[in-house]
């Protein structure tokens, strides 16, 4: 099934709608030769199958991963949706075919080139996700906390459990604006609810929550030691794309 | 006073304080407590001076009864005093930690009044903090030398690392710099709190529910560049603490001269910042690499190289023992490898199982070659460019060279009656010569 059809999937950008273009593949028994959103501009000469998202399907994608290859892969195919890989669907679909070839040892396979750059990406995803954990700022928005963040990739579904267990005494809410993608939770709740908007609006920040924003900026600046001053070392642990978004450098 | 000159007061107080780890502990989270911990720590931000900030690292008061002559918070300077109450010092920890600002707490104190007094202050902020706050994070708490050991263990059952600093290399130096402190005063709390951890691991076999004793170990700290003592006598000291005490870290922090006196360095004279990442690099030779204080630096040559890594100093002084095969070589000897680390070598030794490994294949599994290269063969075969069998080419080779430390060593040159100036070499190339 190496060789490539002459046709371009269009999904709708879900993940069981990615599965489904899985299964597509099947059905044809060709690879596709690109894999589409389905609101992209349509800039292809090739042809066009639009791929609708079937939960049955998916699921039964998602059962023959786990069985024919291995648990530890469907979980990288699950987390490597989440990357900002260039061309991640076609990647992610060789990588589940070279699967179905060789089993769980394509995971060892760490010099194929699908596989390595899979691994790339889920290292970046991971890295991205543990700052986000780092440098995430919350403001307090009158009764419950709102974080934003810009990530490359998709970290949220990486860190809400760190900060639902953390913040179970907390109302919070996580949103993701690059993805339009957001988290909320409620103390009390098992688990919070993810959801999609274009954008949220928060309230301006009231006298207390100013209040300790101006003593957190104070405490950053009176702990650095001035005979140290190193703005390399520190961009270097904290790069500054994540600045933005954090309280003690927005003034 | 208000709130935030004294958050300004006590955090300027206790910035020269290294440890601001939060490492050491897994605490999962708990239904209705507000947060956790996990035991490789968290850093939450990067001062200015690259330093990660994972706590809030405050004084419960800078109102200090001792002269320690190189201590910012001496009695007899002039500063602005100030102290927190419980209260405030628990509001401000939860404000912050809810908003993921910090990782929980990092509470020291100057000494108001006696040591007991200010024990008993600092518990109950900690205790409260705990108990009223329902605080889930970690807290690191100094244990004051001097205080009664029944303060110190209550204190320990609320915190997660203790410290004390052992602040001079030697009991001389404490003598002259710091007259109300004594070796046997700091070692005494040092030496309980290793007791009372070991005896706490025994209670936790016993029972599960046993209350946990500074579960996350305890740490010391000491100036570097205060006092005359050699890298060798600073290096077997922390030898010493780590076997003889358990300590988890020793934390090196080189002299800022904030205070004149005249016993202490002048006012404009710069922190010794590459001694003290010389004796870092040591510390985690005596840690992850197996070796000892002996082997690093000796009487002979009590200092550290400033131009090679310790590592790098031992292998160049014993090229008797390389090049090493890599398929070969016990696990020991690849850590000692200059350039492979712990991660290369756990990597080496599992993928020898399976491969016999070539420089590719090295490559491949992430091991930097840039010095390890003149120290290992593979397969009999060596990527050296050059010969081995003179230590001082190696050395020169492998050297840390910045352009800064490249000025401080004047180059051998050819000596001239006309020697070329900088802007000769510019006519030169413009064609005026």
């Amino acid at each position: 099934m190496s060789d490539r059809s002459n046709l371009v999937y269009r999904y709708d950008g879900s993940y069981q709608g990615f599965l489904c273009c899985v299964a597509q593949c099947f059905f044809d028994k060709r690879l596709p030769q690109g894999v589409q959103l389905l609101d992209e501009p349509q800039a292809t000469l090739f042809g066009v199958r639009a791929v609708e998202a079937d939960p049955a399907l998916a699921r039964r994608v998602e059962d023959s991963i786990r069985e024919k290859v291995c648990p530890d892969a469907l979980g990288m195919v699950q987390q490597g949706f989440l990357t900002c890989m260039e061309e991640k669907e076609l990647r992610l679909i060789r990588f589940i075919l070279l699967g179905y070839r060789h089993g769980a040892r394509a995971l060892a396979m760490s010099v194929h080139p699908d596989v390595h750059a899979i691994n790339k990406a889920l290292l970046y995803l991971k890295n991205e996700a543990h700052f986000h954990v780092e440098f995430l700022r919350f403001a307090d928005c009158g009764g419950f906390l709102a974080g934003m963040i810009t990530p490359n990739n998709r970290v949220l579904p990486l860190i809400v459990g760190h900060f639902t267990a953390r913040l179970n005494t907390e109302r919070f809410m996580i949103f993701d604006k690059t993805h339009g993608m957001g988290f909320v939770y409620r103390p009390g709740a098992r688990e919070g609810e993810f959801f999609h908007a274009d954008a949220v609006d928060l309230p301006e920040p009231s006298e207390e929550e100013a209040r300790y924003q101006a003593l957190w900026r104070k405490f950053y600046d009176t702990i650095a030691v001035e005979g140290r001053v190193n703005p390399k070392l520190r961009r270097g642990m904290m790069p500054m794309r994540y600045w933005k978004n954090m309280t003690e450098f927005q003034r | 006073m208000d709130l935030m000159e004294k958050l300004e007061i006590l955090t300027d107080a206790a910035k020269y304080d290294v440890a601001c780890t939060s490492s050491g502990v897994d605490r999962p989270a708990q239904k209705g407590k507000l947060g956790s911990a996990v035991k490789a720590g968290i850093c939450h931000s990067f001062a200015a001076d690259g330093r990660c900030i994972s706590l809030l690292k405050v004084l419960m008061s800078n109102d200090c009864a001792f002269d320690c002559a190189y201590c910012v918070n001496r009695r007899t300077t002039d500063c602005r005093r100030a102290s927190f109450t419980p209260r405030e010092l628990c509001t401000l920890t939860m404000e912050f930690y809810r908003r993921n600002y910090i990782e929980g707490l990092f509470l020291s104190s100057a000494v108001v009044k006696n040591p007991d007094y200010t024990c008993e202050l600092m518990l109950s902020a900690v205790k409260m903090l705990r108990e009223d706050c329902g605080f889930w994070g970690y807290v690191h708490v100094k244990a004051i030398p001097g205080a009664s050991p029944r303060l110190t263990e209550e204190l320990g059952l609320y915190a997660d690392r203790m410290s004390v600093n052992i602040e001079l290399p030697s009991g001389e130096s404490l003598k002259r710099l710091a007259p109300q402190k004594s070796k046997e005063k700091i070692l005494a709390p040092m030496g309980q709190i290793r007791d009372g951890i070991a005896q706490n691991a025994k209670e936790l076999v016993k029972y599960r529910a046993a209350p946990r004793f500074v579960p996350a170990g305890q740490s010391t700290q000491m100036i570097i560049g205060a006092t005359p003592e050699h890298d060798v006598q600073i290096l077997r000291l922390t030898e010493g603490l780590y076997k003889k005490y358990a300590l988890k870290r020793v934390f090196f922090s080189a002299y800022m001269p904030v205070v004149e006196d005249r016993a202490l360095p002048a006012l404009n004279s710069p922190p010794p910042l590459l001694r003290e990442h010389r004796l870092y690099q040591a510390d985690w030779l005596l840690r992850f690499y197996g070796f000892t204080a002996g082997e690093i630096l000796d009487d002979a040559n009590p200092d550290f190289n400033p131009f090679l890594d310790p590592k790098c100093n031992w292998a160049v002084n014993h090229m008797e023992l390389f090049p090493v095969e890599v398929n070969r070589a016990p696990y020991e000897m690849l850590l000692r490898v200059p350039g492979i680390g712990v991660k290369s070598a756990q990597r080496i030794r599992a993928a020898r199982r399976t491969a016999r490994l070539d420089f590719d294949a090295l490559k491949k599994l992430g091991v930097v070659l840039k010095r390890a290269r003149f120290f290992i063969v593979c397969m009999g075969k060596s990527a050296s460019p050059l010969p081995t069998d003179d230590p001082a080419v190696i050395a020169g080779a492998i050297c840390e060279r910045s352009p800064v430390q490249r000025q401080k060593i004047d180059a051998p040159e050819q000596l001239s009656l006309f020697a070329p100036q900088k802007e000769d070499g510019v006519k030169c190339l413009t064609g005026q010569i």
